[in-house]
């Protein structure tokens, strides 16, 4: 592979000599060398996750308890509310939300998960998990936002691995029954035994595949243990980054540095329902005056999806045009989607263009092929909904 | 009588009565993955050695498949259109991708043999 950059040498996970067991192929990612893909293949792994479950490691991810010293969750989630528009003072604990660090022009410096913990006597703990391309320009900014009654403290010690599927639930409910009623996007602390061995975990019912899962985060110490237990289940396979990304794109999710970025808002990438209704109201993060002048009008673009008509793929930087020829966008993510059976897009176009059904022109290898707006998810979210 | 030269750019090209027939190795669908697309240029199409004649598409990234030999495009397999899977299962026999006539049988001396292709790859792994 010729993408890696610089001399710096790559990071490894605590994962990664359990990868090259597995006879992964590895890759540098975000200053890690990660496992693009097992045997398996992408496209056996992708459909497999959709199936049944998958394992990731994505301990390249930064996470980090917020800890404020006067045992108020409010001190703390007050000061993250000034990089992100998060509802986060609203949060109950045990309870986890999706929000974007923003700039000063309403651009996405990262995204992040906020979780308020459950687990008595640190329900005023905050843990936040941001991409790894990101992380120590995020925690940088993330310290020199809290009081100084508030301590960051960056997991370095802790591992990161999700389980991703519709037999996910299944499979984890093994080894911790109260993770079959946990509901989308909470999160519980608990203790595990697993070969003998008890270890913490940190789980969330919460993923980036569209599917049912969780996102386990444990200590480095015990990631491998855990690992191989999970992976022994015969429902469970081991999913490198390539499924990873084809998953996310067929769930219309976001992938920082491609769909969203510096240059990107929340509002013009379908991420309004992420920005609290009070903080809409009442502004006090970054780039409120652009966001609420956009929310007001509405944006000059916004992100889609786009089918391609034939079977070839268009990949990012692809130039999207309308049908009278005129450049009206790009495609910032873009392949083959293994559940759909074809070619998805995501990318900007001009408003005037971004309702479902307009066609496109795509330009790949010199050639203009036909498309369509599409609305996202290209492959429904089967995300866990409790019975009533 | 037929003989398979290949390349360093991991094509192979079956010479027989002075029409090549053109694929990827083996090796190089393993190295690319699920292949889930095959673009062929129309048959009629002239091309110069090394120059980009198909491209093969796999899950993550678009790849340049480039003519071995200079020639005139004289088919391409349409079995890939609807089966770009083929790839994966048979690089070096029913997933062939193009057929050249050749212009210049020269240029075949350039290309390795099977022994000599099978030590390319041990070198560059």
């Amino acid at each position: 592979m010729s993408d890696q950059q610089g001399d710096t040498p790559l990071k490894h996970t605590p994962l990664y000599d359990f990868h090259n067991k597995l006879d992964a192929k590895m890759v540098p990612f975000a200053g890690y060398e990660m496992p693009l893909q097992y045997p398996l293949g992408v496209l056996k792994e992708h459909l497999h996750v959709r199936e049944k479950a998958g394992l990731f490691d994505v301990s390249h991810m930064g996470q980090a308890f917020l800890i404020p010293a006067d045992g108020e969750f409010k001190t703390a989630a007050h000061a993250l509310e000034t990089l992100a528009p998060g509802n986060f003072v609203a949060l109950k604990a045990g309870r986890q939300r999706y929000s974007q660090l923003l700039n000063d022009e309403g651009g996405v410096l990262d995204d992040l998960m906020v979780t308020r913990l459950g687990m008595e006597g640190h329900e005023h703990w905050v843990y936040v998990v941001v991409n790894a391309a990101c992380k120590t320009r995020d925690f940088a900014l993330i310290e020199k936002s809290m009081p100084d009654n508030v301590e960051m403290k960056i997991l370095d010690d802790m591992a990161l691995v999700a389980l991703q599927g519709p037999k996910a639930v299944d499979v984890l409910a093994g080894f911790a029954p109260q993770v079959a009623d946990m509901a989308f996007m909470s999160s519980l602390d608990l203790p595990v035994v697993v070969d003998g061995n008890e270890m913490w975990m940190h789980v969330s019912r919460s993923g980036y595949t569209g599917e049912d899962g969780f996102e386990l985060a444990i200590k480095s110490k015990d990631v491998e243990t855990f690992w191989r237990a999970l992976e022994a289940h015969p429902d469970v396979e081991a999913i490198g980054l390539g499924a990873r990304d084809s998953l996310r794109l067929e769930a219309g999710l976001c992938l920082y540095g491609h769909d969203i970025d510096e240059t990107t808002t929340p509002i013009e990438s379908n991420l309004t329902w992420s920005i609290g209704k009070r903080r809409r109201e009442n502004g006090g993060f970054p780039g409120a005056d652009k966001i609420f002048a956009q929310l007001k009008d509405g944006p000059a673009r916004k992100l889609v999806g786009i089918r391609p008509e034939g079977r070839a793929p268009a990949r990012e930087g692809t130039k999207v045009f309308s049908t009278d020829g005129a450049e009206t966008g790009i495609i910032t993510s873009g392949g083959y989607g293994p559940s759909v059976g074809g070619p998805v897009a995501m990318g900007y176009v001009s408003t005037q263009h971004s309702e479902a059904g307009t066609m496109l022109e795509l330009e790949v290898r010199g050639k203009r092929l036909s498309a369509l707006v599409q609305p996202l998810p290209f492959v429904a979210h089967n995300f866990y909904r409790k019975k009533k | 009588m037929s003989k398979t030269y290949y390349t360093k750019k991991h094509e192979w090209i079956m010479v027989e009565d002075g029409v090549g027939t053109i694929g990827i190795t083996d090796h190089a669908q393993e190295q690319l993955g699920d292949i889930v697309f095959v673009e062929l240029p129309d048959p009629g199409l002239d091309v110069e050695q090394g120059d980009e004649a198909c491209v093969v598409e796999s899950v993550k990234a678009a790849s340049e498949v480039y003519a071995p030999i200079s020639g005139e495009v004289v088919e391409a397999n349409e079995a890939l259109g609807d089966n770009a899977a083929l790839v994966n299962e048979s690089a070096e026999a029913d997933a062939w991708f193009i057929k050249i006539k050749l212009s210049n049988t020269d240029e075949l001396e350039e290309l390795m043999d099977k022994a000599g292709y099978e030590e390319f790859v041990e070198s560059e792994s």
